[in-house]
């Protein structure tokens, strides 16, 4: 039996984080965005939202509003705190939601692969190697940051593995799929930037004027095709 | 039925106290740097305390009231004038059609705020009027305001308006200084940090750099040390946030910070000292001072309690 472990600590006094290790991991990103799916049903009075990262997830809610309607904790933390961990505790109500798959082409020519010589290179690969490596695996959102609709994925298979660029882009063009180490993410628009770009995609994952504006969200699954759209 | 931005100033966008809900996209809070001074003016208007407001930086705007309108002004002191006449911060004024709202000196403080009685009328992006200018949305089409913009705002009704003679009270205003101490809790990676730096981070000045914004303020003082590297994948932060670089020096996430980071994480302002700190600029200094959670929401539960009081006065009037 394998004991669940995780930390919570304070985020300033209007959020916390629940933290449940430090790495890059399918099973710890599963935990963060299981408890944001448990607390989306479960709503308490105070709650703002929730942020789920690669091994946490962080709660932000009104101070005020926790103060008033749990008295019997010292501190707004205090009773966040008691939720989350009797939450935690009685795991079998942390559903696990089946997740999205989600398609998105990629033109991989030349004026819109702006460093897909250096990742091949760097990994003594053709370029069309380096696509297929590439366009093989499924990966996973594991969060979003940044900037609006920018999501981080992974992991890209080591063989494509490939730094950032000494010196970041003033502009990365929108649509730009890069490489970050073993991270994958899209530019959702004119950005700078520092990630390695392979290819660029039409797929739009930031439209602002509708109620859910981004495409992807953390527990999803996206796979790459190549297109010459 | 608008105000004319004859002169835009440097930096004047429309906030309100921030998008809540969108985190997990990326999508930052954004919203006033200085809240309580947002929620003070509105207050004072019997505004809602989340109706849109503009804050501006000095150089501040030069605008024309194409109508009639109730204002209050709060944060920053940038000597605003009426027609010429100097008008007071967290009081309720009144002005003609045609009259003209000058800032002509920075006295104190780097953001001001401007609210109209009823409000801007702005359409709301995902439940906030705020702008986020990284995406180029929200606000006033998502941008800082131009020489010409027109902003519309709701019309007061009364033939002849009451302007009450009260002002915000002092208790409720920030501590407002040009060397403010401010409050602290602890952060996750506090305890990291080596005794001197813990030490030097509480007892020592700190400087903020030329190179901060409304996204963070990169502070300047004794380079901390910690006692061990530690590699922090993303996770979530906060505005007021203080972050660990690699350089030994601090950040201070503020308004338009980016929603994940993977820096240390020393501390956080407490949210009724970051007025304290949205009100210095470049090149001023600060000290830090640690309390308590339960201090730190006490503080906040009084001044909301006082906040109240505030809002039931002005409906009265």
């Amino acid at each position: 039996m394998k004991t669940e472990t995780f930390k919570i600590f304070p985020l300033g006094i209007d959020a916390l984080s629940v933290e449940f290790g430090n790495e890059i991991s399918f099973r710890l990103n599963d935990k963060a965005v299981n408890l944001a799916e448990y607390f989306k049903e479960k709503r308490f009075a105070g709650l703002i939202e929730t942020v789920p990262a690669y091994a946490s997830l962080t709660v932000f809610f009104d101070v005020f509003k926790v103060r008033k309607n749990f008295p019997e904790f010292a501190t707004a933390f205090e009773a966040v705190k008691n939720l989350i961990e009797n939450s935690l505790q009685n795991s079998a109500k942390l559903r696990k939601s089946k997740p999205r798959l989600i398609e998105i082409p990629v033109n991989f020519s030349k004026e819109f692969a702006l460093d897909l010589d250096f990742v091949a290179a760097q990994n003594n690969l053709t370029k069309e190697q380096a696509v297929e490596i590439f366009t093989e695996k499924t990966y996973r959102v594991f969060m979003l940051g940044f900037m609006p609709a920018f999501a981080y994925m992974g992991e890209v298979d080591e063989r494509i593995a490939a730094p950032r660029k000494q010196t970041p882009r003033l502009i990365v063009p929108k649509g730009s799929v890069g490489i970050a180490g073993r991270q994958t993410g899209i530019y959702p628009f004119d950005s700078p930037g520092g990630w390695q770009i392979i290819g660029r995609t039409d797929f739009e994952l930031f439209t602002p004027r509708i109620e859910n504006p981004c495409a992807l969200k953390a527990g999803d699954l996206v796979k790459f095709y190549a297109s010459d759209k | 039925m608008s105000i004319l931005i004859k002169k835009a100033g440097i930096l004047t966008t429309v906030q309100d106290l921030g998008r809540n809900g969108f985190r997990r996209f990326g999508i930052n809070q954004n919203g006033a740097m200085d809240k309580i001074a947002v929620r003070l003016i509105n207050s004072l208007l019997a505004n809602d305390e989340n109706t849109a407001v503009l804050e501006m930086h000095y150089p501040a705007a030069e605008i024309l009231f194409e109508e009639r309108a109730i204002f209050a002004l709060g944060g920053a002191d940038f000597s605003a004038e009426l027609n010429g006449k100097a008008l007071e911060n967290w009081r309720m004024h009144y002005a003609e059609k045609g009259s003209t709202l000058k800032f002509k000196d920075k006295i104190f403080g780097n953001r001001a705020y401007l609210a109209v009685k009823n409000g801007f009328k702005i359409e709301k992006w995902l439940g906030s009027a705020s702008t986020n200018l990284k995406a180029g949305i929200g606000g006033f089409q998502g941008r800082k305001l131009q020489n010409g913009d027109r902003l519309p705002f709701h019309q007061i009704t009364n033939r002849k308006p009451q302007i009450a003679n009260f002002k915000v009270s002092h208790l409720l205003i920030p501590f407002y200084s040009k060397f403010p101490t401010v409050r602290v809790v602890e952060g996750a990676e506090f305890e990291l940090l080596t005794a001197i730096s813990r030490e030097n981070f509480l007892n020592r000045n700190f400087t903020i750099t030329p190179n901060s914004d409304r996204m963070g303020f990169r502070l300047r003082g004794e380079p901390l040390q910690l006692l061990h590297e530690k590699e922090l994948v993303s996770s979530a932060v906060n505005f007021g946030t203080i972050q660990f670089l690699p350089d030994g020096q601090m950040i201070v996430l503020m308004a338009d910070h980016q929603t994940s980071g993977g820096y240390p994480r020393i501390a956080n302002v407490i949210p009724t000292d970051l007025p304290l700190l949205a009100q210095l600029g470049a090149n001023d200094k600060f000290a830090f001072h640690l309390i308590k959670i339960e201090e730190a929401e006490n503080l906040l539960m009084r001044f909301e309690k006082d906040l109240n009081f505030l809002k039931i006065a002005a409906k009265f009037i």
